[in-house]
C-alpha cells in the first residue's frame, strides 16, 4: 500500500488556483521529487497534504496517509497527523525555528506534545540521540544553542530532527537546502537518503533545482501552472524529457560546451499561479504548440513503462514511432 | 589586453572581527569577464563592493584604467561610477519600489548627466518592451526587473559592470534568458563583466576566467576552460563535483565553512580538506603557477580526489 496517496488535488485562494488537479502516490520508502519553478503550486501541494492553509483556502480532492482519509479528518486528528505521522522540513531553518528557545526545548516539546517521551529527562536523552542521527557533531552544545547560535547547515539538520523526531511515515521537505551551500546541501541530501533508509519513510522533496533532483534519485513530477506536465523516474526524465517543457528547462541549463549567448531559452516567463488560461499552460511558450493546445488542456497520459506526460504532440509522435505506452 | 580594474592585495576585516578578504589579487581586462565564484561567508561580495568603492579596504589599493581610486573625490569619482556600474542580486530590492523604471533610469542618467531621451532605446536593448518605463517595480517579474536593473546599468555607458549573483533569484528557464543577454551586450558593447556567484556552471558559461574564494582567499585562478578540466585546488575539485549534470563523482566534505571571524591555523580549506597532511597546519599557501594564467593555493600539485 502506498503510504501518501494524493488524487485530484485542487487547491485555490479566492479565485487564484495554485493546484489544478495533482496525483500522484509514494510508497513507503520511496522518493518522489515536485520538480518546479515558482508559482508552479509545487509547495502549495506539499502544504495542501498537511492542511497548513487557513480559511479562504479551498482544498479539493483527496488525500490519503495509508488507508487515512485526510481530506475527511477533523481538524483536531489532524493536528495528531502533523508531526506525528507527516513530518515537514520547510525552507527556511531560521523562520522554523523560535529563535528564543533553545533547539533542545523545542525538540523536546514535540517529543512530549506527540507522546513520544514522556518524562522530561528520557525526551531530552532522546533529543540528543536524534540531533546526533542528523549528523550534528556536538549534541549537547547544540541542544543549548539559539537558533541564531549555529550556522544554516545545522540550523537546517536541527529542523530536520525536529521533523523525524517521531519517525513519521511520511516526511515532507519543502525546498530544504535552497538556503545552503552547494557543499553543505551535498551532505543535507546524502541525510535525507540516510534516514529514509533507516526509518523507511515516504519521502516528498520539492524543490526548484534539477541537480537536488539528479542526486536524489527516485520519481519525479514535472510540475507547471498546477499541474503535474510529466512523471516518470528521475532518470528516466532527465535524460530523455517527454514534455516541451521539462525538455526546455533541461536545455536552459547553461553546460560546459555551450557557446555563450547560445543558451536555449524558453521564450517568455511561467505564468503565475492562477494565470492559466483554458487551454494548456505551456503553449504561449511552447515552440512545439498547435491550434488545439490553446483549446483544452492536456490530460496526464502513459508515454512509456512508469512514466507519463500531459502533452498531446509528443505522445502523438511517440506513438507513431512504435514507443510503448 | 589592457587590464582596466587592477585590484592589488585587498585585505578587509570588519568590526566584529570578521576578516571577510585577504591579500586578494584579481585584474579585469577591458571587455573580459571574470568570474568569481565561492560559498556564503568567502568574501567574494565585500570584494566586489570593495572594487566598487561601495566598502574601504584595510590594506591593499584599486586602480581604475591606472589610477588609484581611494584618491579619487568629486567629478573624477563620479566619472568613475559611470565608468563601472553594477547589477545586484536582488531585483526586488535594488530598484526604488516607489519610482517608477523611467523615474529609475532617469535618476542614473541624470546623476551622470547624460541624455534622458535615451530610455526607450536602452529598455529595446535589454529586451523589455518600451511601454514597460511607466511601470513600477511590482508590476514586473523577476527577470524583467533584472533586465530593468541592467538597463539602469548600461545607461551610463560603463566600461565594467559587477554582476554580484545577479542571475541567482532568477527561474532556471528565465536565468538562460538574462545570461544571453548579457553575452550578447559584452559582444556589442564591449563591456567587461566581473560576475560574482555560487554557481560554479553558471560562471564557467560566461566567464573568461575564474577566481574561486575560500574564507576570504583566491585559492585558484584559471582560465574557465581550464578550470573546468584540470582544476588544483581541492575546494575547486569539491565545487565542481557538487555541480549538478556533470556526471561527476560527488565528493561530500565533512563539517562546513570555518567562521572568518576564528579561522583555522594555516591553510583555510584544511579542516574540510579530504587531503589534508601536517604542513598545511602551518601556513596558507601561497597563489603558485600551474600553468599559462593558472594560479592555485595548495601544497599539492593538483590530487586526484575520489568520492569516500
Amino acid at each position: 500500500m502506498n503510504a501518501l496517496t494524493v488524487e485530484e488535488l485542487q487547491t485555490s485562494f479566492g479565485s487564484i488556483e495554485a493546484v489544478r488537479g495533482v496525483s500522484f502516490a509514494v510508497a513507503a520508502g520511496e522518493t518522489m521529487v515536485l520538480l518546479g519553478e515558482s508559482g508552479s503550486g509545487k509547495s502549495v501541494t506539499a502544504r495542501s497534504i498537511l492542511r497548513l492553509y487557513g480559511r479562504g483556502t479551498r482544498i479539493d480532492g483527496r488525500v490519503r496517509l495509508g488507508d487515512l482519509d485526510l481530506t475527511a479528518l477533523p481538524d483536531k486528528q489532524m493536528r495528531a497527523v502533523r508531526g506525528r505521522r507527516v513530518g515537514l522540513v520547510p525552507q527556511d531553518p531560521t523562520g522554523a525555528l523560535d529563535p528564543l528557545r533553545s533547539v533542545g526545548s523545542q525538540l523536546v516539546e514535540v517529543l512530549r506534545v506527540h507522546g513520544v517521551e514522556t518524562s522530561k529527562l528520557d525526551a531530552r536523552r532522546r533529543a540528543r540521540d536524534l540531533l546526533g542521527l542528523v549528523g550534528i557533531p556536538d549534541p549537547v552544545r547544540v541542544m543549548a544553542s539559539r537558533p541564531h547560535q549555529l550556522s544554516g547547515g545545522m540550523r537546517q539538520r536541527a529542523v530536520i530532527a525536529i521533523a523525524i523526531a517521531c519517525e513519521p511515515e511520511v516526511l515532507i521537505a519543502d525546498e530544504p537546502t535552497t538556503a545552503l551551500d552547494v557543499t553543505v546541501q551535498a551532505a543535507v541530501l546524502d541525510l535525507f537518503l540516510e534516514l529514509q533508509r533507516r526509518l523507511g519513510m515516504a519521502l516528498l522533496l520539492v524543490t526548484h533545482d534539477v541537480g537536488v533532483a539528479e542526486e536524489l534519485g527516485g520519481r519525479v513530477g514535472v510540475m507547471y501552472a498546477g499541474r503535474l506536465v510529466e512523471t516518470g523516474s528521475v532518470r528516466d526524465v532527465l535524460a530523455a524529457p517527454r514534455h516541451p517543457y521539462t525538455q526546455g528547462l533541461l536545455d536552459s541549463l547553461p553546460t560546459p560546451g555551450i557557446p555563450r549567448s547560445e543558451l536555449r531559452v524558453i521564450p517568455g516567463r511561467p505564468p503565475l499561479a492562477g494565470e492559466a488560461g483554458a487551454g494548456c499552460a505551456f503553449a504561449p511558450r511552447c515552440p512545439q504548440a498547435v491550434t488545439s493546445c490553446h483549446a483544452s488542456e492536456p490530460a496526464l497520459v502513459a508515454v512509456g513503462p512508469g512514466r507519463a506526460a500531459a502533452c498531446p504532440i509528443v505522445n502523438k509522435t511517440l506513438t507513431a514511432q512504435g514507443v510503448p505506452a | 589586453m589592457t587590464v582596466l580594474l587592477d585590484a592589488q592585495d585587498l585585505s578587509k576585516t570588519f568590526g566584529n572581527g570578521v576578516r571577510a578578504v585577504r591579500d586578494v589579487t584579481l585584474q579585469v581586462a577591458a571587455g573580459e569577464t571574470l568570474g568569481i565564484v565561492g560559498e556564503s561567508g568567502c568574501g567574494k561580495s565585500t570584494t566586489a563592493r570593495m572594487m566598487l568603492r561601495l566598502l574601504e579596504p584595510d590594506a591593499g589599493g584599486i586602480y581604475f584604467d591606472g589610477t588609484d581610486v581611494s584618491r579619487l573625490r568629486g567629478r573624477r569619482l563620479r566619472e568613475f561610477r559611470r565608468r563601472m556600474q553594477v547589477v545586484p542580486q536582488n531585483p526586488q530590492t535594488s530598484l526604488n519600489p516607489r519610482l517608477t523604471i523611467q523615474a529609475s533610469l532617469e535618476f542614473n542618467l541624470q546623476a551622470h548627466r547624460r541624455p534622458r531621451n535615451r530610455i526607450p532605446e536602452l529598455l529595446d536593448r535589454v529586451g523589455l518592451d518600451p511601454s514597460y518605463a511607466s511601470r513600477y517595480p511590482h508590476q514586473l517579474s523577476g527577470g524583467q526587473l533584472q533586465r530593468a536593473a541592467i538597463a539602469r546599468a548600461l545607461s551610463t555607458e560603463p566600461e565594467l559592470v559587477v554582476c554580484d549573483e545577479a542571475v541567482s533569484a532568477l527561474d532556471k528557464s528565465v536565468q538562460a534568458q538574462v545570461l544571453n543577454l548579457l553575452a550578447d551586450l559584452q559582444r556589442d558593447l564591449g563591456i567587461a563583466y566581473v560576475f560574482i556567484s555560487h554557481d560554479l556552471a553558471v560562471v564557467e558559461h560566461l566567464a573568461d576566467r575564474v577566481a574561486v574564494m575560500y574564507l576570504g582567499r583566491v585559492v585558484e585562478e584559471a582560465p574557465a576552460a581550464t578550470l573546468w578540466r584540470d582544476a588544483r585546488h581541492p575546494y575547486t575539485t569539491t565545487l565542481l563535483s557538487s555541480t549538478p549534470g556533470l556526471g561527476r563523482e560527488r565528493i561530500v566534505l565533512k563539517g562546513e565553512l570555518p567562521s572568518p571571524a576564528d579561522p583555522p591555523s594555516g591553510c583555510g580549506f584544511r579542516t574540510r580538506c579530504p587531503v589534508a597532511v601536517t604542513a598545511c597546519a602551518e601556513e596558507w599557501p601561497a597563489l603558485t603557477t600551474r600553468g599559462p594564467g593558472h594560479l592555485a593555493s595548495c601544497v599539492h600539485d593538483g590530487v586526484h580526489l575520489t568520492a569516500a
